[in-house]
């Protein structure tokens, strides 16, 4: 009995049944749970745009999200390349990120200018807006870059005078809990709102810095601390807002919104 | 030897022969999602099911489960299982799920599931090796949830996020200690949780396996 049990033949006959057993009952789950788990990171993702604007409550529910999002947030589809709108896709369904893998919709962003490391570039992409009353309030822009471990998705939300930043986190990240992850922590946030991101010819000029902010010093007004412990991910916030907010990201949409008003 | 009963196997792991405080199992986990209660008290759920379900299924094929192979054939059959838990965790509770990151995905790599599979349920019939998967789930939770309870009502002044000390920062009386809040505080807590229960439960001493002897010159070797 015990012989017959470890033959070779049975030996492959378990494996190869435990596998297909097991292989069946996770693909199973994964493919019927899916569209839950979609649902839950767009929620995510209104949820963070939200907290970001300023608005709203850290413990909504998914409904009121979903309300205020609808009331209070308009979306439009940008032109990066131009700077301007396009209507050529629908901004609810329209998705960025899927469209810098198609390499009809997006481009190779050159080694050297790769400062965020996102290897290739949408050419369309999504911005939010808060607005009221027929004025711009806040304008909401994605950012995305490398970290240490993984791609940091966030928003960069500034005021209608396009300087100054309303509110910037990461919905999405895997960098070290405890220390780059320390990017989500809500001390950290609380230092952007306030500070400024370009110097006068539009240039970005936000920094994070190590050891300390020095509030005299004329710079204060665009740097924020680094995180503790996380040099590379402080270095990849660093790098990709330079890249998103520069001409190789929304440079060239911010300059026409700022010439030609919002 | 006598089969234990179905009332050993589920509450002896909870004291008697807690996976963390006798076996020194799991405690990479127990340091990591504890710093509040409420993961904690996922973590425990997810291990607990993961525990129990995969002592059960492994049970069931245990005459049929090759030894040369059989270290890999549990461990699919927990990966699987966890995978399973992940992807439900991320549906239903996704804000949960992201503050544990990667830690679910670790229960691949709990000693505790490991080493329960391997010790109990490859001998013993699936009901009564479902129910060791469930008790030894119990006792990590048991700790966990001590240790969940300590660190976030001491390091935060809250549990399950519900203020329960008024915070000095914001005029009561409590400071918290925050650095009851790093993982390196959980490790102090689970040592004095062993010293307690070594003090109650003696047996659970264990013998020294050598004395360091003092150093003595062996004057030919020079």
């Amino acid at each position: 009995m015990s012989s017959k049990k470890e033959s070779t033949g049975r030996t492959l006959f378990v494996a190869l049944a435990v596998s297909l057993v097991s292989s069946v009952f996770v693909a199973g789950a994964a493919v019927s749970l899916k569209p839950v788990q979609i649902e839950n990171r767009l929620l995510d993702k209104q949820r963070s745009i939200l907290a970001i604007a300023g608005l709203g409550e850290a413990k909504m529910s998914a409904r009121e999200v979903k309300d205020l999002f609808a009331n209070r947030i308009s979306a439009k589809v940008v032109d990066l390349e131009t700077g301007e709108y396009t209507d050529a896709y629908d901004p609810v369904t329209f998705d960025p990120l899927k469209s810098s893998r198609d390499p009809s919709l997006s481009d190779v962003v050159p080694g050297r200018e790769d400062i965020a490391l996102i290897k290739r570039r949408e050419r369309y992409t999504t911005v939010y807006m808060v607005e009221q009353d027929g004025k711009l309030e806040s304008l909401i822009l994605p950012v995305r870059g490398y970290g240490l471990w993984s791609t940091l998705h966030g928003f960069m939300a500034m005021k209608s005078d396009l300087n100054t930043v309303v509110g910037f986190g990461f919905y999405q990240h895997a960098e070290t809990p405890g220390l780059g992850g320390e990017v989500d922590n809500p001390n950290w946030k609380a230092l952007w709102p306030g500070k400024t991101l370009f110097d006068e010819t539009g240039k970005p000029v936000i920094s994070i810095v190590k050891g300390g902010v020095d509030p005299s010093s004329p710079e204060a007004g665009h740097q924020v601390d680094a995180l503790a412990g996380a040099t590379l991910t402080s270095n990849g916030v660093d790098r990709l807002l330079q890249f998103w907010l520069g001409e190789q990201g929304f440079g060239p949409y911010l300059a026409k919104l700022r010439t030609q008003g919002v | 030897m006598s089969q234990p009963t179905v009332k050993e196997v589920l509450f002896n792991p909870i004291l008697h022969n807690n996976p963390i405080g006798l076996q020194i199992l799991g405690i990479c986990s127990a340091l990591a999602v504890t710093s509040n209660l409420q993961t904690a008290l996922v973590m425990s759920a997810a291990l607990t099911l993961v525990t129990g379900f995969s002592n059960l299924f492994i049970s069931m094929i245990r005459s049929q489960i090759p030894s040369s192979i059989r270290m890999i054939v549990q461990m699919v059959i927990i990966a699987s299982l966890v995978i399973v838990v992940d992807q439900i965790l991320r549906a239903y509770a996704f804000s949960l799920a992201k503050q544990l990151s990667v830690f679910v995905g670790l229960i691949i790599t709990n000693c505790i599931v490991m080493g329960r599979a391997e010790a109990f349920a490859m001998q013993n019939p699936p009901w009564l090796s479902f129910l060791d998967g469930i008790g030894n789930g119990l006792g990590y939770s048991a700790v966990l949830i001590a240790l969940g309870v300590v660190r976030e009502l001491f390091g935060a002044g809250k549990l399950f996020g519900i203020e329960i000390f008024a915070l000095t920062k914001d005029g009561g009386w409590y400071l918290p200690n925050g650095m009851l809040l790093l993982p390196p505080s959980a490790f102090f807590l689970i040592g004095l949780f062993i010293w307690a229960l070594r003090a109650w439960k003696k047996e659970q001493v264990e013998q020294p396996s050598f004395r360091m002897a003092p150093q003595v010159i062996n004057k030919e070797a020079y």
